[in-house]
């Protein structure tokens, strides 16, 4: 039983961050149906700047501060620099340009920082608080706390503001979305930038759990992309579903199997489930008549 | 109010549009008729600003917006309901309405809400309903509302006709007809060159992108090569 809830906790906590991931996938699908392949490289920037420049001698705070808007820049960029000169390609030529990004910002990133592993201290201490026979470490909170809390800004965003709507409706028509008054190339911009931001957060919750360096990305992308079409691409509640699934699927294999397993089993179940429900758990069934 | 003069537009090397002239003033209800493929879209693509001009000028209201971004043009009143209707068909039949006053959030955006389920009951009926669901007719219905959402002074209309039964061609047209007791002018492009004729003061014939004639709607319902060539009569 005590194994259990440990078993659960820890799959929350990493489930939370592919949570994390797979929002920041949600939101440049849902913009542009582009799944960015480099999101990964996002929650690894958020990490690696945060590390620097508190080693730098600025407080934690402020080091995360600018680690996150740094990173939102670098989504700005990927977007004009790469994802716009290349608009009217297929989406799938556009998928192929993502992970060609991920692999300059991860080089870019080995020869700016390093190549070592680092952290930075946890938030609230690194003492572990009891919880039903359980321990789980304060930083747990802030990661599972943080992916709740981006998750119902996104909710809350989507499908509340005009803006998130003018967000949806460039994604479904871009023409469309002009004529009604919408800058789609703004729209654009917005959702690389929340995109890349909410990467770097994560990156900066989870570092002083897992660590980071400049590679990080790479696993991170594919187990964020997994959660994503778990639960659905485009929608915020599938991520945040998917993400905690995933998770947990991988700490149960990890406890009463091996962790040698984890990665085979979650994918397995993935396929499993997109087989029955190709969309996805809450993917949209899309209902057009032409 | 809109006038357009000596027109370009090409897509890649092809130019499909050779010099177009047309004039439209406020308060008319003004028809382009034309066969397929003579550039009746293309033309208001270029007048919406989501097709390139390769030469020439658009002027409304008294500015120069040949160069104008296609998103800032609604701001300045002109407004369009494309060929194809181009609905967002994974939103709900009321946020595309409400994305059609895009530009706005005050108290109006409602009233106007409730003037186009009053021109258009059957939309009210399905306003929390995903616009893909909706049947050919109901999206037409949709796009011409979205296009008034945004309060145009001019309104750009694509084959509003194309692929309905012949009763709601007639609703369609009716309302139409009936935007003019609301201040709006409409540029309507059409194959259905009677019914367009029937409703409109002025028309314009285009072929392999020129305009080849031109006139009062009367004037041209009576002329013969118009009777044959796209009444046939
Ligand atoms: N996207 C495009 N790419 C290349 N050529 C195009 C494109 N769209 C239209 N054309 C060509 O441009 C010419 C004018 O087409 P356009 O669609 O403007 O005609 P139209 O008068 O609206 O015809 P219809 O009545 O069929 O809607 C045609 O020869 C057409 O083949
Ligand atoms: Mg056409």
């Amino acid at each position: 039983m005590d194994a259990l809830m440990q078993f659960l906790l820890s799959g929350m906590t990493v489930g939370a961050v592919y949570a994390l991931v797979a929002l920041g996938f949600t939101i440049i699908y849902n913009a542009s149906d582009v799944v960015n392949f480099a999101q990964g490289e996002f929650v690894m920037l958020g990490g690696m700047i945060t590390v620097f420049a508190h080693a730098a001698g600025l407080p934690l705070p402020l080091a995360a501060l600018i680690a996150i808007v740094l990173t939102a820049l670098v989504g700005v960029a990927l977007n004009k620099l790469a994802i716009e000169p290349a608009r009217g390609a297929p989406v799938v030529s556009l998928i192929i340009i993502t992970i060609g990004a991920s692999i300059v910002i991860r080089g870019a990133a080995q020869l700016i920082f390093d190549k070592q592993l680092h952290r930075f201290p946890s938030f609230s201490g690194d003492e572990p608080i009891r919880l039903l026979g359980a321990a789980i470490l304060p930083q747990s909170l802030w990661v599972v706390g943080g992916a709740f809390f981006i998750f119902i800004g996104l909710w809350v965003f989507f499908t509340k503001t005009l803006t998130g709507k003018a967000v949806l409706a460039t994604a479904n028509n871009r023409l469309a979305a002009q004529l009604v008054g919408i800058n789609t190339g703004w729209v654009m911009t917005l959702s690389f930038s929340l995109s890349a931001a909410i990467g770097a957060l994560a990156g900066v919750l989870v570092t002083p759990i897992t660590l980071v360096a400049y590679d990080v990305g790479v696993g991170l992308a594919l187990k964020g992309f997994a959660a994503a079409m778990l639960g659905g691409m485009g929608n915020p509640k599938g991520a945040l579903v998917g993400g905690i699934l995933l998770g947990l699927l991988e700490a149960m294999t990890a406890g009463y199997l091996s962790s040698q397993y984890k990665d085979a089993v979650a994918f397995i179940v993935i396929l499993a489930v997109l087989f029955a429900m190709p969309q996805g758990i809450f993917g949209a069934k899309r209902t057009e008549r032409v | 109010m809109l006038s357009v003069e000596k027109l370009h537009s090409a897509y890649g090397r092809i130019e499909v549009l050779h010099g177009v002239d047309l004039e439209v003033n406020s308060g008319e209800i003004v028809t382009v008729v034309g066969a397929n493929g003579a550039g009746k879209t293309t033309l208001l693509k270029c007048l919406s600003g989501i097709q390139p001009v390769t030469g020439g000028r658009i002027d409304f209201r008294g500015e120069a917006i040949t160069t104008v971004p296609a998103f800032k043009r609604l701001a300045r009143g002109l407004s369009q309901s494309p060929e194809g209707r181009q609905i967002f068909t994974n939103l709900s039949v009321e946020e595309n309405l409400r994305l059609g006053a895009f530009l706005f959030s005050d108290e109006r955006v409602t009233a106007d809400m409730d003037d186009a389920f009053a021109m258009f009951p059957i939309l009210k009926q399905k306003r929390n309903q995903m616009a893909g669901g909706l049947s050919g007719g109901q999206q037409q219905m949709l796009a011409i509302a979205r296009a008034l959402m945004g309060r145009p002074h001019c309104l750009l209309l694509d084959e509003p006709s194309m692929g309905l039964a012949p009763l709601l061609v007639a609703q369609i047209f009716e309302v139409v007809e009936s935007l003019k007791a609301r201040d709006v002018t409409v540029l309507l492009v059409e194959q259905n060159a009677f019914g367009a004729l029937k409703i409109a003061d002025r028309g314009y014939v285009m072929e392999t992108g020129r305009v080849t004639m031109s006139g009062t709607a009367a004037d041209l319902i009576a002329d013969p090569r118009i009777r044959e060539a796209y009444l046939g009569i």
